[in-house]
This record gives C-alpha cells, sequence and structure tokens, in this order.
C-alpha cells in the first residue's frame, strides 16, 4: 500500500502545451465512465507528487466508443476485414488470456465470446477481467488517490467464485485499504467526495466477514513461513499488526495512526517516502538547472536548441560528456570502479535496454557491497545507503534511469534499511548480495522464463508475428516457440536512428526464423498479413499505459486499427505505480544529431548544412505511451493481464507477492526440473 | 610522506638490495604492520609481504580505480647522446628549466594517482632521479623507484618489476612524455570496453622551428619522422593495426581476418603513440612471460596484442571465471549464462563479437580480446621526448603555444624573467623566452624563443634565437646561438657563432669558432 497516496493536499498542476488558459481541459473527452470519478483522481493523483500531470486529453478512444461506432474512431483508414483477416481474428481465440495454466485462474480472465470482429468482442478483449460496466470505473479510479472502494468491492465480488485463494487475497486487498483510509483523515477537509466514499466501507466490516479475514491471514502467514521471503513478511505483518490495532481502538483513527507509527508499518511508510523519487527536476526552471549543476558530477552543456514542448526534459550536448567523464576516470575519489564503468557505459550507450541497464546496475551494486567496508563511527544502513543514493544520481547524470531500475534501487535500498543491527558486517554484506543476486534471478531471468512459456503458448503454427525494435523478453519467446517447433514467421520492423532491430535480425536469422525485416514507415503495409503483435515494454504504468521504446504506439495502434492482437511482454518489476496520460511530461531525450546521421556512412549528415540555422530544431525521442485500449494483452511473470487490470495488478503484485512467489515457485519447479 | 624505495634489481631477478630513505615516514594507514614498525622495516620485507596482504592493500587501489602506474623514465638514451650524461639522465632533462619527468608526475597527480612506480634504466641514474623526487616531492606523492640494468627495453623492465605489480590494470606511462591529456580518460576509455590493452594516441606534434630563416634549409635535410601507421576502425575506438614509421619500408601486412571482421579500417599516418598504455595486469604479465624474447612495448608486446586480437592466444578466460565461481554459490549456472546473454545482447555488438559468434559456437571460450585507442583531442599537447629534434620543440612549445603545461606564470610580454635575474642596458628578451634564476646577460643581448637556465653569465652583444641553454652556461661577448642546444656547465668564449649545433655537458667552445649543425662533446677521460 502506497502511504503516499493521501499525503499530499492539492498537487501543482502543471499545464504543458495545448490548453486555453481558465479552461478546465478535461471535461471535453468523451467519458465512458463517470465523469465526477476522473476528475478527482487527476487532482488527487499519487503521481502528482513525483511528476507534474500534463493536462492533455489523450486522445485515446475508449473501447465503448468502439463497441458503438468502431469504424470512425479507427485512426487509420482501414479495410474491411478479409476472409483471411476474419480467420486470423477467429484465430484469436487461441489468446484467450485464461487459456495456459492455473496461474491464470487467480487472474480471471474471462474467455471472451467466439465471435471476435465485431464491437463485442473487442470490448470483452480490452475490457478483460471486470464485466465492462465496473472496469470502466475502475480504470478510471486507477490513477485516484481516493479509495473509491466500489469497484474494488466489486472486484472482490467478481473474484470470489473463481478460487480458493482469491478470496484471501481479495479480503487482505480489502484490509488494507481500509487500513489505508482510516489511517488518514486528512483528505476529508480537502476534498468534498472523499469522505463518502472513505467511509462507506467501514461498516460493511461485518464479523463474519472480520473472521474470514482474519483466517485468510492467518493462512497468508502460514505461507509466509513456508517461504520465508522477508518483505512480503513485513507486509503481511503489517497488516496483521493493524487489525489487532483496529481491534483495540476501531473508532479512533489518529491513535491507530499513532499506534502504527510505533509499528512496522509507520516505519515503512517513512521509508517510502525517502525511497520515493524526488520531484523530478523540469529542466525548462532555469534556478534549479543552476542549482542541480552545481551538484553534477558530470560536466554537461545544455543543448542550446531545443523543442519548446520538451523543454522540461534533460537535454545535454552530446559528444562533450563522454570525452569530459572520461577525463575525470581517476579524480572523482568515491567512485566505485565498477560503478563508474556502468556510468560510462550508460553515457556511451554501449549498454541500453532495460532489463541489461538494471542488470548491470545491480550487478555494479554487488561488487560496490562487496568491496565496501563500514568507515568508523558510521553504521552500515545509513552509510550505504547514502552511497548507494549517491552512486544512483551519477547513473541519473549518465542517462536518465528507467522506471524499472527505479524500483529495483527501491527494493536495495530496502533491503539495506531492513538489515537486522544485530547482524555483523560481513553477514550483512552478504545478506545483501544475496539480495541482489535474487532480484536478478526471480524478478529478471526467472520472470522472463515465465514469460516466455505463457508468450510462447500463444504462439501457433502458421502465425505470422510482428516485432518492434528489440526486446530481449520477446526475442526469447521467439527462439523458444521456434526451439518448440513451431512454424511462425517473424516480421522485424525497426526504426531509426537506433536501427536496433538489427541486431534481433541477426540472431533470429542465425538461428532460423523465417524473417522479414522492415522500417517503421512500412507498418501499415505489413501488417496485413500479421496474426499477432508481440512488443516489449520498458515499463508498464498503473493506468495502464504502456511506456515503451518510440515507435511502440504507433505500431500497437495500427495492429489494433487492423485488429491484431497486442502482446506486450514486460516482467512485473517493470510496473510502476505512475500513471502517465501522454509521452509528454517524462520522457528522455537522445542525441537530436543521431537524426541527421546515415548509419554506416559516418561521413554523411544532410542536415550539417541547415542544422545551424535558427528555425530547426531536431527532437529525437527515446520513448512513447501506448494507451491501454491498444494493449489486447499484458504477459507478465505472474500470468496474463488485460492492461485495464494492471493497477490492481500493481496492487495484487503489492500485497499478494508472497502467495504468487510461493505458487511460482511451484509452478516454475514443475516446469523446469 | 614520501619514501623513494629504491630498489636495485639486478639482472631483472630478485636479488634485490633495499634502502629506505626519509625516516619521516607514516605509512598508508591501511596497512598497519608497516605503520608500527615502520623505519626499522627494511624495504625488501615491505615488497615481500605485499603479494601476501592484497586485503590490506585493497582500499589504496580503490581509491585509484585499481589502477596501478608504472613510469618508464628511461636512462641514459642513446638519441640524446650529448644532451644526456651520467649526471643528467633522461629523466631530468630540462624542459623549460624543469626535468622533464615532472611534467608526468604532475600530470599524474592531478589525476589523483600518487602511488607511482618510476623505473629507470641504471642503477647511478635511478639514484639520481630518486634523489630528485624525493626532494621535489615530500608529502606530494608516494614514488617507488626501481632501478633495472640498462638496455633491458621497457618490455624487461616491466617484466623485472612484474610481482609488484597487483592491480586489475596497469597505466603504464613514458617518463619522457609531455602532455597534458589526463590519464584518467585512458583508463576510462579502457575500462569502458574492458579492452587488454588501451593505448592512448595523439596526432604527431610539428616539428622543426616555427621561426622562418632556417625553414627551408631544415625541410631539406629532415629525416623521416617517426610516426606510425595506425590502423582504426570506423568508430576510432579500436586498434587494428599499429606500426611505427621505421618499420614499415613499402608494405602494410594486415591480417586479413580483422579486416574481415570489421568491414572497413582507417589507416592514417598522421598520428603517434604517445606511449601511454593501459594493460589489463593479467595479460601483460602473461605475454611478457610467454615471449620472452619481447623487448619494447611499443615494437613488441602492443603490436603483438593488436595483431592476434580475434585469435588470442593469451589465456582471457582465468579471471572472468573466477568471478563467476564466486557467484556460483546462488545462480545457477544456466541463469549465469541468461543474464550474461541479456547483457551481451543489449550492447551494440563490436566487431569482436561478431566475429566470434560467427566463428566460435559456444560463448564461454573467449577467443578474442579488444585492443583500444584513446585518441587524444587536437586541443591537447603532447609530445614525446625522444631525440634531440623533440627536445627543442618541446622546449619552444612549452613555454611557447602550450604554456599552460610549463606551470608558471608568464609576464605580460609573454616571457619569464626571474626576478633574481639582471638584465644590462639595451638586452630585450622577446616573448616565449624564459630566463631562469640569477643569470646574468650583459648590455645590447637579444634573446628570441629561447630557454637560458639559471646562473648563465652571458656577456654583452649576445644574440640567442630558438636556443636551449642550460644551467651555469658561459657566454662570452658577441657570440650568436641560433637553434642550437648548450648543455649545463658549457664555456663559450667570444665572438663563437653556433648553428644547429649541440654542446654537451662541460664543452669548451674555443673563442671565435664557427660551427654549424655539430655535435659537440668532451672527450670521455
Amino acid at each position: 500500500m502506497d502511504a503516499r497516496r493521501g499525503s499530499l493536499p492539492v498537487p501543482r498542476v502543471r499545464q504543458v502545451g495545448f490548453f486555453t488558459p481558465n479552461a478546465q481541459p478535461a471535461p471535453t473527452r468523451s467519458q465512458s465512465g463517470p465523469p465526477d470519478s476522473s476528475s478527482p483522481p487527476l487532482s488527487d493523483s499519487p503521481a502528482s507528487n513525483s511528476l507534474s500531470p500534463v493536462m492533455i486529453p489523450p486522445p485515446r478512444h475508449h473501447s465503448d466508443n468502439l463497441a458503438a461506432a468502431p469504424r470512425p474512431t479507427s485512426p487509420l483508414p482501414v479495410p474491411e476485414p478479409s476472409p483471411f483477416r476474419r480467420r486470423g481474428a477467429d484465430n484469436n481465440n487461441a489468446l484467450l488470456v485464461g487459456s495456459y495454466n492455473p496461474a491464470e485462474t487467480l487472474l480471471a480472465m474471462s474467455p471472451s465470446s467466439s465471435h471476435v470482429g465485431d464491437g463485442e468482442s473487442e470490448e470483452t478483449m480490452s475490457g478483460g477481467w471486470f464485466r465492462r460496466s465496473n472496469s470502466g470505473k475502475l480504470a478510471s479510479s486507477l490513477p485516484s488517490g481516493t479509495f473509491d472502494f466500489s469497484p474494488v468491492q466489486s472486484t472482490a465480488e467478481a473474484l470470489k467464485p473463481n478460487k480458493v485463494q482469491n478470496p484471501v487475497g481479495i479480503s487482505v486487498l480489502n484490509n488494507t485499504i481500509l487500513a489505508e483510509v482510516s489511517a488518514r483523515p486528512a483528505p476529508k477537509e480537502q476534498q468534498p467526495e472523499a469522505p463518502s466514499s472513505s467511509k462507506q466501507p467501514k461498516p460493511k466490516l461485518t464479523k463474519a466477514e472480520r473472521r474470514a479475514l482474519q483466517e485468510s491471514q492467518r493462512a497468508a502467514k502460514a505461507a509466509a513461513k513456508a517461504v520465508a521471503a522477508p518483505e512480503e513478511v513485513a507486509t503481511i505483518k503489517s497488516v496483521k499488526q493493524h487489525q489487532t490495532q483496529k481491534k483495540d481502538a476501531p473508532q479512533v483513527a489518529v491513535s491507530v495512526a499513532a499506534s502504527e507509527r510505533k509499528g512496522g508499518d509507520k516505519s515503512q511508510e517513512k521509508e517510502r517516502r525517502k525511497d520515493a523519487p524526488a520531484p523530478r527536476m523540469q529542466f525548462d526552471d532555469k534556478s534549479r538547472v543552476e542549482k542541480a549543476k552545481r551538484r553534477s558530477v558530470v560536466d554537461q552543456t545544455e543543448a542550446k536548441k531545443r523543442v519548446e514542448l520538451f523543454r522540461h526534459l534533460p537535454q545535454y550536448e552530446h559528444g562533450t560528456q563522454l570525452a569530459d567523464l572520461e577525463s575525470k576516470f581517476l579524480q572523482l575519489d568515491p567512485m566505485h570502479p565498477a560503478i563508474y564503468k556502468v556510468g560510462l557505459q550508460y553515457l556511451a550507450g554501449d549498454i541500453s535496454g532495460g532489463n541489461a541497464r538494471c542488470i548491470a546496475m545491480l550487478q555494479a551494486f554487488q561488487q560496490v557491497v562487496k568491496d565496501y567496508s563500514t568507515p568508523p563511527e558510521k553504521t552500515l544502513p545509513r552509510d550505504l545507503t547514502a552511497k548507494i543514493s549517491s552512486y544512483v544520481s551519477f547513473f541519473t547524470q549518465c542517462r536518465p534511469l528507467s522506471m524499472s531500475m527505479g524500483n529495483a534501487i527501491r527494493f536495495l535500498k530496502n533491503r539495506i534499511a531492513k538489515l537486522s543491527p544485530s547482524l555483523s558486517e560481513s553477514e550483512s554484506k552478504s545478506s545483501i548480495c544475496t539480495d541482489i543476486d535474487r532480484f536478478i534471478n526471480e524478478k529478471i531471468v526467472l520472470a522472463d522464463r515465465v514469460i516466455v512459456q505463457h508468450a510462447s503458448s500463444k504462439v501457433k503454427d502458421g502465425d505470422v508475428l510482428l516485432v518492434y525494435g528489440s526486446s530481449c523478453v520477446v526475442e526469447m519467446v521467439l527462439l523458444h516457440s521456434h526451439e518448440l517447433g513451431k512454424q511462425f514467421r517473424v516480421i522485424v520492423v525497426d526504426s531509426r536512428p537506433k536501427l536496433e532491430g538489427k541486431a534481433l535480425l541477426r540472431r533470429l536469422v542465425a538461428k532460423g526464423v523465417h524473417c522479414t525485416y522492415t522500417h517503421i514507415n512500412a507498418v501499415s503495409y505489413v501488417m496485413h498479413e500479421v496474426t499477432k503483435v508481440f512488443l516489449g515494454a520498458s515499463s508498464v504504468l498503473s493506468n495502464g499505459t504502456v511506456y515503451s521504446r518510440v515507435g511502440t504506439a504507433c505500431v500497437a495502434m495500427v495492429a489494433h486499427a487492423f485488429r491484431v492482437p497486442v502482446i506486450i511482454c514486460c516482467e512485473a518489476y517493470k510496473f510502476h505505480e505512475r500513471v502517465q496520460l501522454d509521452s509528454i511530461c517524462s520522457n528522455e531525450l537522445g542525441d537530436p544529431d543521431a537524426i541527421g546521421k546515415v548509419p554506416g556512412r559516418m561521413d554523411v549528415n544532410y542536415l550539417n548544412d541547415v542544422s545551424n540555422s535558427g528555425n530547426l530544431q531536431l527532437l529525437n525521442l527515446m520513448y512513447d505511451a501506448t494507451p491501454a485500449d491498444y494493449v489486447s494483452m499484458i504477459v507478465t511473470d505472474y500470468g496474463m493481464v488485460s492492461p485495464e487490470s494492471s493497477w490492481t495488478w500493481y496492487m495484487f503484485i503489492a500485497v499478494f507477492q508472497l502467495v504468487l512467489v510461493c505458487y511460482f515457485y511451484l509452478c516454475s519447479a514443475k516446469s523446469f526440473y | 610522506a614520501l619514501i623513494p624505495l629504491l630498489i636495485l634489481l639486478k639482472e631483472g631477478k630478485s636479488s634485490s638490495l633495499s634502502a629506505l630513505e626519509d625516516s619521516e615516514s607514516s605509512e598508508t594507514p591501511t596497512n598497519p604492520t608497516l605503520c608500527n614498525s615502520g623505519q626499522s622495516k627494511t624495504l625488501f620485507t615491505y615488497f615481500h609481504r605485499f603479494p601476501t596482504l592484497p586485503f590490506l592493500h585493497l582500499p589504496i587501489l580503490l581509491k585509484k580505480m585499481d589502477f596501478q602506474v608504472v613510469v618508464l623514465a628511461g636512462g641514459t638514451s642513446k638519441e640524446l647522446v650529448p644532451l644526456v650524461s651520467k649526471e643528467v639522465p633522461k629523466p631530468l632533462l630540462p624542459v623549460a628549466n624543469r626535468p622533464v619527468l615532472s611534467y608526468v608526475l604532475e600530470q599524474l597527480e592531478l589525476s589523483n594517482l600518487k602511488d607511482l612506480i618510476v623505473v629507470v634504466e641504471g642503477e647511478d641514474a635511478a639514484l639520481r632521479v630518486g634523489g630528485w623526487i624525493s626532494g621535489a616531492y615530500v608529502d606530494r606523492l608516494h614514488v617507488e623507484v626501481a632501478a633495472v640494468p640498462e638496455d633491458v627495453g621497457t618490455a624487461g623492465a616491466l617484466r623485472a618489476i612484474a610481482r609488484h605489480l597487483t592491480a586489475k590494470d596497469i597505466l603504464v606511462v613514458s617518463g619522457d612524455l609531455v602532455s597534458d591529456v589526463p590519464p584518467g580518460a585512458v583508463a576510462a576509455a579502457h575500462r569502458r570496453h574492458d579492452a587488454v590493452v588501451t593505448s592512448m594516441i595523439c596526432s604527431t606534434p610539428v616539428s622543426g622551428p616555427v621561426e622562418s630563416g632556417s625553414v627551408g634549409a631544415k625541410d631539406k635535410i629532415k629525416k623521416p619522422r617517426r610516426f606510425n601507421i595506425i590502423g582504426l576502425d570506423p568508430t576510432k575506438q579500436f586498434l587494428l593495426y599499429i606500426a611505427s614509421g621505421a618499420e614499415v619500408e613499402k608494405d602494410l601486412h594486415i591480417p586479413k581476418s580483422i579486416l574481415r571482421a570489421v568491414g572497413q579500417m582507417d589507416i592514417q599516418a598522421d598520428l603517434m603513440d604517445a606511449h601511454m598504455y593501459a594493460f589489463k595486469r593479467a595479460v601483460l604479465l602473461e605475454v611478457l612471460e610467454q615471449k620472452q624474447n619481447f623487448h619494447s612495448l611499443r615494437h613488441d608486446v602492443l603490436p603483438y596484442l593488436v595483431r592476434t586480437q580475434l585469435k588470442s592466444e593469451i589465456l582471457l578466460n582465468g579471471t572472468p571465471q573466477a568471478e563467476e565461481n564466486g557467484h556460483d554459490k546462488v545462480t545457477s549456472e544456466s541463469n549465469q549464462t541468461i543474464i550474461s546473454q541479456i547483457l551481451a545482447n543489449a550492447s551494440t555488438p563490436r566487431f569482436h563479437e561478431v566475429y566470434e559468434s560467427i566463428h566460435n559456437g559456444s560463448p564461454t571460450v573467449q577467443r578474442t580480446h579488444k585492443c583500444c585507442a584513446y585518441i587524444a583531442s587536437n586541443s591537447k599537447y603532447c609530445a614525446r621526448l625522444n631525440s634531440i629534434q623533440a627536445f627543442s620543440d618541446i622546449n619552444r612549445d612549452v613555454i611557447g603555444e602550450a604554456n599552460r603545461l610549463s606551470g608558471y606564470s608568464f609576464s605580460v610580454h609573454n616571457n619569464i624573467i626571474h626576478p633574481s635575474s639582471e638584465l644590462g642596458s639595451k638586452t630585450t628578451v622577446g616573448p616565449h623566452c624564459m630566463l631562469g634564476e640569477g643569470s646574468l646577460m650583459g648590455d645590447k643581448c637579444s634573446v628570441k624563443r629561447s630557454v637560458i637556465g639559471r646562473h648563465c653569465r652571458i656577456g654583452s652583444n649576445v644574440k640567442i634565437v630558438n636556443s636551449v641553454v642550460m644551467d651555469h652556461v658561459t657566454l662570452g661577448d658577441g657570440s650568436s646561438i641560433q637553434g642550437s642546444i648548450v648543455c649545463s656547465n658549457v664555456q663559450i668564449q667570444e665572438r663563437v657563432v653556433l648553428k644547429d649545433c649541440q654542446i654537451g655537458a662541460g664543452f669548451v667552445v674555443s673563442a671565435g669558432s664557427e660551427h654549424k649543425g655539430e655535435s659537440l662533446t668532451r672527450k670521455e677521460k
């Protein structure tokens, strides 16, 4: 549970781009859910303390609209589905999300109807887990900090009949939300609507229900003992603690909060708050940029010509940074060589890709921990955390961190903070090293394997799969499917300037996969023959938005217009609680000169003569956000979900990790050993 | 605290003679045993404990990024014969009235590299260099001076001190390098690519005097400059071919495999190997051990490593394997391969990896190694003092265009005149000149683009152009010196005309004589 959610009173709303002064921008968009539930959420967004939401209504069309009038909303002139297409679409039945293995029963994707192709089935595809009526509401309340309880309640109802574990899970979820609500009296004054929604659940908790809760927790605790995964234990413990306290003093919310402060929960909250990224630097804010520059290790010159809409993002003159950082190599005393090496590789672009960057970072941290010795008069948890923070800021200077790396860092700091003080230095060091190893193995390597298992079950003989860019999970899926002897073809879509697909293509062809290589310009042409689109993701946000390499949104949209299912493969550690509606407010700018360059011909640069003129600004965006509507399914290591449920999914992961890990161990043990 | 540790390694073997100077030592705090026992302990024991106590030494190494620095200072070089002598070995040759070695040491000090090993050829030279270092760098650097026999070459010198090398990477710097390229940049490039060797490459310095007049004559008699032929990959990060200009007669022999793997190679003749290398220690030591006939780093070791980079004969897998074994307790083997695969796929494959994947099925056995090049930008100054011509060039540049290197503050007239020196009436000292302390000059003298050392006595009506005059030189009235190098304690009598000459130390040039393009030295007793 996230304590930050309610702690901010009124967020600063920063308006960027297309808006008229004094006009409420939000209401103009067509709403599928109730309008009142979507506008307050924005103002109370949890993300608002970490980023300023941009108030541009995203050009997303809801699937409800699609159901009503599918044709006009499609962004491309889509041809009438040909018989072949229809057949291809019928194949999609194979894609039903709840089909692979027991893990999915937990996710309970209801099988969609068989007549794919009209609006109805489209709706069930994207509607996913919940019935349509709820899902809209839930989706719109996802970003909100107010715990609009009814959808969650309905979630519980929806889940109850499913499986044994589900009531357990949901009741714990309910309970934690309850705890959250009661421990937080503050927002009441600010929002007139909040009290009604926050008070609502209290009477609902009947005696019988409470008993059920307790039992469920007992079960969870037993499972916790079995696995002894410490952080999950902590979560459960805090929940339990809260439960007991609530019995003592159910009325006085303040006293609950106070007693909580004594308990582990509050300290955990504090840590969370500490770990939370500081409000992101807005690089059009001159004074703060100056301040940051004084602190910074890397001497960076801000690019002079920047595109107006992206002034708030850091952009530096590329080319000088690396040389400068290299020349300082031996002068920065406290930097560990491993850290410096990884930083250099980030800056030079030697390592790219979310997983690789994360692994490289964690391995560097492991080296640091191994070589670490506590200085006199300091304690290991504090000093090491401070050290790691300084390293993280160094990494950020080399290249902005991805959200998955943020998650990994949060995990690491959390582990360090939770070290028992009775441990000796070497013990705690080895424990941290094991934790890092475990993170890499479980959250990345094993997760990838499970994703590969899941996703390759969706690959059928005769499929034509379209992949974009180079994602390591997608590559593994393709190779694994190929090893299983499935007959399929791959279309690798690539884009300039990085042309990452080339390397993927090379590896696929080397393994004997039939491939077609094309650039993104031709995606609408090749989409005719495609039966499934597999995409990787840098992060999946809590409103289901997929944040990924620039161009992904385009591919997904075209696929959506052609009724081709879009499957996103993303490890669960890349899920992020942030909500982002567009790719403007948070993005990364690459080297603008790279656009003008011709790969392989360093001497050719057609923009050379005009790039000095003041009229030309080059924009090299690195990421974009794909709205959830264009994504059919997200394959994670915990199973397959619809993007709409990714918020709930995020909560799920937070609360039930334990149960799932337990299950997941069994599952992986079964399938691999 | 400075402890110039003098190791005199005879025949490059372990029979060591040791001395510990400078009793006011507080040893590095990380080595408490030495701290306590301190002065009474001999160096000998110190060095013998060294390999057995790697952990005690580790924090020091970490401080400097696990790099160890070896400065190859050389001894009495043959190429510089009239200039160097028993008294003034090559490292102590004055450049703008400072020993040339000080330029390297100060550059290293700027980069926080304070633990150095300075290797000097010859015991006498080592004693002199050690004496000078202990005087000049008390409290600033922790220098160990090692003496190796003469004529062992740079490779031999490293072989001799091999057992003192403990860090992961070794930075080998030539002592005659006058440069303001930060050594850290080379080290960083080395680390970034995980290379076996990284060489600093700079553009060939402009040689010959800038002043007109002698240019025409110089060009005709100019020897072919010892440039290098250097082949680089299109990204200019990897070294594909290296040969010194003298070796290349007419043809270049480039292995076809390298060319095929890279696809495109830029061969440049305007670059120079600056003799600043970062080596992976394990590889360096192995090559030195296997190839006992290798004499020089520049001519043997580096070209060998570059040549064999795609079919590496050196055992590269020793260290990484050991590292992985450490993880093994937690990680299963398959996970490790997945991780390494993810990491490998994430980076844009260099030609090494591509070649490896084509020609070598299993990824576990590494058969290629990387040789990197760090190309210094043109704005940096970089030159090596390895010839007489280079000596005068560097002297000219250090007080001229590259005056940031000299460390002196220049006057408004763009020259340095020590306050204790005395100038006669109507004497002019032009820009880009330097006059050392305590020098006396008579009337109507003219000095242009020259360096004059300490305590020189210069008569009246003397003309000095484009020359280097070292310490304690006496110049008679009416003499004219152009483009020459006059070493210490030389006595030049009246009306001597010198043009493009080198005068060895203590020589006496008789009155009225005229010399052109000669090298004059005192006869050995």
